[in-house]
């Protein structure tokens, strides 16, 4: 620091314009504020950067530098570097996409995936051009995802014993968060409800579900749910995996909508009942609107706590994704390489539900129509 | 009726009747409910008509008997003694400990990792925040099975076996880290050692009364005593010193390695290790979130306020800022205890033997009493959790903001 300041003389108004001062921005002063504080706050930097020194140039190294992408076998990939063997991936990763849905017919799960995001477009964006047209496809896409993976009407019938892989997953999830969303709001409604009965088969139903893990439901409904139907009936394994999805996530999505009903101030109620409206009209119109709104971070998260979850179905024996990975690893060719085909499966997830969540960050702040506090 | 509404037919008279009751707000909840009951106990009587049916036709019978016949299958990890020849009974009791185990140390190690997570999170250091968020984001987007059996293959693939384990150096030669397991030393304890379990409990009754007594003569003089350093001194300190004036009377079994596996000692199992570190890492990024949240609900004005009141940083955190923030932590973090404890079933995926593979597994199997054993099953996990969600809310109670 110079004392010119002090020293040299201007007329009023001559003074030329200083730069600001050095440290008060830019990089320098970002280090300076975020990294270098204090003393515990430099000790924690040391800890980060050891941190990131040790685990990532291994990581890397691993996954990245010494991995293989094209070998026959594992005795290939150890012959030409030491790290991930990605050429395994490679190789399968369309059993882990598909099962066994037969390879000519794979165009229509393909269609139907395409499809999905066409039909998922309306609901998630209100941008979305001709909305009110495209919601009408958005409603009658579980039909036609159902005819074109189920076949029939002309396509080749394909039986649900041959779906596996990702698509296994997204049909369980799907299926889970489009009919458990209105289910949950009934529960809901119903244990908010006026009329005890209503209220105590509701409220029991809930703790039920959300006492149990999932994984008993599904013993239930694989090995005990046939002694509950008449005898000699019987129905697909996958259905009745849907089935019992759809009514756990709802449970589970009736107790976040009764947090966002219970946010509704009174006022609101008797505002709707002074209006003159009925029990369903003022839900559908004042009530439920605003509810909802509140509850969209915990919908999300049910969402992806249920396509998480959809990796569960592997324990009564059907094969997902994560399923078609561990049956792989059965394969001698490629012995003792869980590691790639966890943490492959684990990125798809990661893909897909970091994805929601983030559209749910974007939608609580689209909603937020008071003022930020 | 007609005498209100005298020139309808007698038609119109009874539909109006029912109209009025329908549209009368209190007979119509009335009627609303009958019919959901009607309807309920209709469908459990037809569901158990199916079932009385069904297990006619199969030849089977709906009883508990099978739990006194005997298992005739081994369990690797028990708390209690156990034999293939002890009954389903025993085996149940076996699973159910073992799921209570994991349960426990899940909850331990999730919440001292979710707490320190979230505080971390929060920290003003750039680097450090971001990479708790890196692994609280990736965790929380992973399924939880599939991190479990993530775990399993490094701790089964990448470990040493017992063989190498051996010749590599560890910790004094006595913990050793390997795929079948991690062996350490089991204390045995000898003659005199109870005077210093009698001392540690004794120092812990001290410690209680002590913290009263001091909380006492904070209300009544305002002179602060450092409660907390001597109960710590007294209840680590006491037990410490007894057991060095008696001479260590505490002996020690060591693992050998015989064969191809270490003997005795104590030895925790991969599938225990496997579950526990996924578990509570995978509650731990949830928790993190939780606390995070938690103490971000606090306001500004009250750090503030603390610090006018002159209390440092420290009591400030104690006494104004943890208080409050356990208010909003609390009722999520019960419901992350209780997913845990759910999600301790997928032991089964690894071979863990809880009460899911035990009963609900292997017993199932062999006895073919689905229904009586999925029952005992689910009704384990409703007491579970309906036991934790009791002392939760009791500990809800306790620590809610008092209302004038």
């Amino acid at each position: 620091m110079t004392d010119t300041a002090t020293t040299q003389r201007y007329e009023p108004g001559k003074h030329p314009e200083l730069p600001p001062p050095n440290l008060a921005s830019g990089p320098i002063y970002w280090v300076k504020v975020n990294l270098l504080s204090s003393w515990y706050n430099i000790f924690l930097t040391f800890v980060g950067v050891w941190f990131l020194w040790t685990i990532l140039p291994p990581l890397l190294n691993w996954s990245l530098f010494d991995a293989v992408f094209e070998a026959a076998d594992r005795a290939g990939c150890q012959a030409l570097g030491d790290g991930a063997c990605w050429a395994f991936i490679g190789e399968r990763y369309k059993i882990f996409i598909y099962g066994f849905y037969p390879e000519p017919e794979r165009w229509r799960v393909n269609l139907a995936f395409v499809l999905l995001f066409v039909a998922l477009g309306p609901l998630l964006f209100d941008k979305f051009p001709y909305r009110g047209k495209a919601m009408l496809f958005s409603l009658a896409y579980p039909f036609i995802a159902a005819w074109l993976l189920l076949g029939g009407f002309g396509l080749t019938p394909v039986g649900t014993d041959q779906f596996g892989g990702t698509l296994l997953n997204i049909i369980v999830g799907v299926t889970g968060i489009a009919f458990s969303l209105p289910i949950g709001i009934l529960l809901a409604l119903g244990r908010a409800s006026d009329m005890p009965a209503v209220r105590i088969v509701c409220v029991s139903f809930i703790e039920f579900i959300r006492g149990v893990p999932l994984i008993t439901l599904l013993f239930v409904a694989s090995t005990m749910l046939s002694y509950f139907l008449p005898p000699g009936t019987s129905f697909d394994l996958l259905l009745r995996v849907l089935i019992m999805v759809t009514l756990f996530s709802s449970g589970y999505m009736a107790e976040v909508i009764r947090g966002g009903l219970q946010a509704i101030p009174r006022g609101q109620y008797e505002a709707a009942d002074s209006m003159g409206l009925k029990y369903w009209q003022s839900m559908r119109l004042i009530v439920l609107p605003q509810a909802l709104k509140i509850s969209i971070p915990g919908i999300v998260n049910t969402f992806i706590g249920l396509f998480k979850d959809t990796t569960l179905v592997i324990i009564i024996g059907l094969l997902d994704i994560l399923g078609m990975g561990r049956a792989s690893l059965a394969d001698s060719k490629w012995a003792g390489l869980s590691n790639e085909v966890y943490i492959s499966i684990a990125v798809f997830f990661f893909l897909f539900c970091f994805a929601m969540s983030r559209y749910s960050l974007y939608l609580e702040s689209k909603l937020q129509t008071g003022h930020k506090t | 009726m007609a005498s209100i509404d005298t020139t309808a037919q007698v038609g119109d008279g009874q539909r109006n009747f029912i109209a009025r009751l329908w549209y009368d707000k209190e007979t119509r909840s009335i009627i609303l409910q009958i019919i959901t009951l009607a309807l309920l106990i209709a469908f459990i009587a037809y569901i158990t008509m199916n079932a009385i049916a069904n297990l006619k036709l199969l030849g089977k019978t709906f009883s508990f008997d099978f739990l006194n016949e005997p298992a005739h299958y081994d369990i690797n990890q028990t708390l209690i003694e156990y034999s293939s020849t002890s009954s389903h009974f025993r085996a149940m009791i076996v699973g159910i400990l073992n799921t209570l185990l994991v349960a426990v140390c899940g909850v331990i190690l999730a919440t001292i990792l979710g707490f320190i997570f979230g505080v971390l999170r929060l920290s003003p250091n750039w680097l450090v925040s971001r990479i708790v968020y890196c692994f609280v984001e990736f965790t929380r987007n992973t399924p939880v099975l599939l991190q479990i059996l993530l775990v399993h293959g490094i701790v089964v693939h990448l470990m040493p076996q017992p063989r190498v384990a051996q010749e590599s150096a560890n910790i004094s030669n006595s913990v050793f880290f390997t795929n079948r397991g991690v062996f350490a030393p089991m204390p045995v304890p000898e003659a005199g050692f109870n005077i210093v379990i009698g001392a540690f409990i004794a120092a812990i009754v001290f410690a209680v009364v002590f913290a009263k007594w001091a909380k006492a003569k904070q209300d009544a003089t305002g002179q602060h005593l450092p409660v907390f350093w001597i109960c710590t001194g007294a209840i680590i300190g006491l037990p410490v010193l007894l057991y060095l004036v008696l001479g260590m009377p505490l002996a020690w079994d060591m693992p050998e390695l015989r064969g191809f596996n270490f003997q005795g000692g104590f030895v925790i199992r991969p599938e225990f290790l496997a579950l526990w570190l996924a578990l509570a890492f995978y509650t731990s990024a949830f928790i993190a979130e939780i606390v995070r949240a938690g103490i971000l609900a606090v306001s500004k004005g009250q750090w503030e306020a603390a610090s006018a009141l002159g209390l440092p940083r420290g009591r400030t955190l104690n006494l104004v800022i943890i208080p409050q923030a356990m208010r909003v932590i609390v009722p999520p973090l019960t419901s992350q205890y209780l997913n845990l404890t759910k999600n301790s079933s997928l032991a089964i995926a690894i071979g863990y033997m809880d009460i899911v593979a035990t009963i609900g597994g292997i017993s199932l199997m062999q006895t073919g009493k689905e229904m009586e054993t999925m029952i005992i099953v689910i009704l384990f996990y409703l007491c579970v959790s309906l036991l934790i969600s009791a002392f939760m809310n009791w500990y809800n109670r306790r620590i809610k903001l008092v209302e004038r």
